[in-house]
């Protein structure tokens, strides 16, 4: 008897777990999302630079500063800055295409974040290279909790 | 009919040859994620802008693909290089035909 009531409690809570972790995406979906970003190529840490509060109280709008270290040349700029998200429903989030006649590669905007989450830029440059890096954010209350479910 | 909202862009008037000016974009827009609900439980569908552009006298300049990620009322701020006195155009396109645009005019010296 005690057994049974055990078993049926533990099925409750594997039914209830599997929506929740349905609902987000997860770091190897981001990680596929990066992958058909950069294909077979290498990618290298440094030159874009990503400005993220540590700690956010409403995810449902987020700042968020993007900069690149590059001469914004004819013969090298930075040709694409990808930002893709681990725990959001959707790793991709947006998607910024320069040319030389941008100046810099700086741009802010604001965006959703579902979850405390990792958040990637990637940055392709005109000669094929890809440079990455993340910022760690914490979210008190989140673009899902209210509303969104 | 396509369509449409309020767009307001936030640019200097002048600027000197080669300078690099700063461009504020701002669009009235919900940016449904298509993943909430109603309190019914019905799915409330994607209605999300797709395509931001920046012309500078009809060449592009800058671009961006928008996902459901990005917040209500999309702001995007951007450089570009003041080459010569023109027009700046500015596209925002997405989901069920949403067209909105606006244009600037800046004079170089």
């Amino acid at each position: 008897m005690k057994n049974q009531r055990r078993q049926l409690l533990k099925a409750i809570g594997i039914v209830g777990l599997v929506p929740l972790q349905q609902a987000h995406a997860t770091p190897e979906e981001a990680a596929s999302a990066i992958n058909r970003i950069v294909g077979t190529n290498a990618v290298k840490e440094g030159r874009v630079q990503l400005e993220l509060a540590s700690l956010i109280e409403n995810g449902n709008l987020v700042t968020i500063k993007v900069s690149t270290d590059s001469p914004m040349s004819q013969s090298d700029y930075v040709k694409a800055i990808h930002l893709v998200a681990e725990r959001n429903p959707l790793p991709n989030i947006l998607s910024a295409y320069f040319t030389p006649q941008s100046g810099t590669a700086n741009f802010t905007t604001r965006i959703r974040l579902a979850d405390t989450q990792r958040v990637w830029a990637i940055a392709q440059m005109s000669d094929g290279s890809f440079y990455q890096t993340y910022a760690d954010t914490l979210i008190t209350s989140s673009a899902c909790s209210e509303g969104f479910i | 009919m396509s369509k449409t909202s309020r767009t307001l862009i936030t640019m200097p008037k002048t600027a000197r040859k080669g300078e690099i000016i700063e461009i504020k974009a701002i669009v009235q827009h919900d940016m449904e994620t298509g993943f909430r609900h109603t309190e019914q439980g019905k799915l409330i569908p994607r209605d999300i802008i797709r395509v931001f552009t920046c012309q500078f006298n009809g060449v592009e300049v800058f671009k961006a693909d928008f996902f459901p990620a990005v917040g209500a009322n999309p702001l995007l701020i951007f450089t570009v290089i003041a080459t010569t006195s023109g027009t700046l155009q500015f596209s925002w396109a997405g989901d069920d035909g949403y067209l909105a645009t606006n244009q600037s005019q800046i004079t170089v010296t």
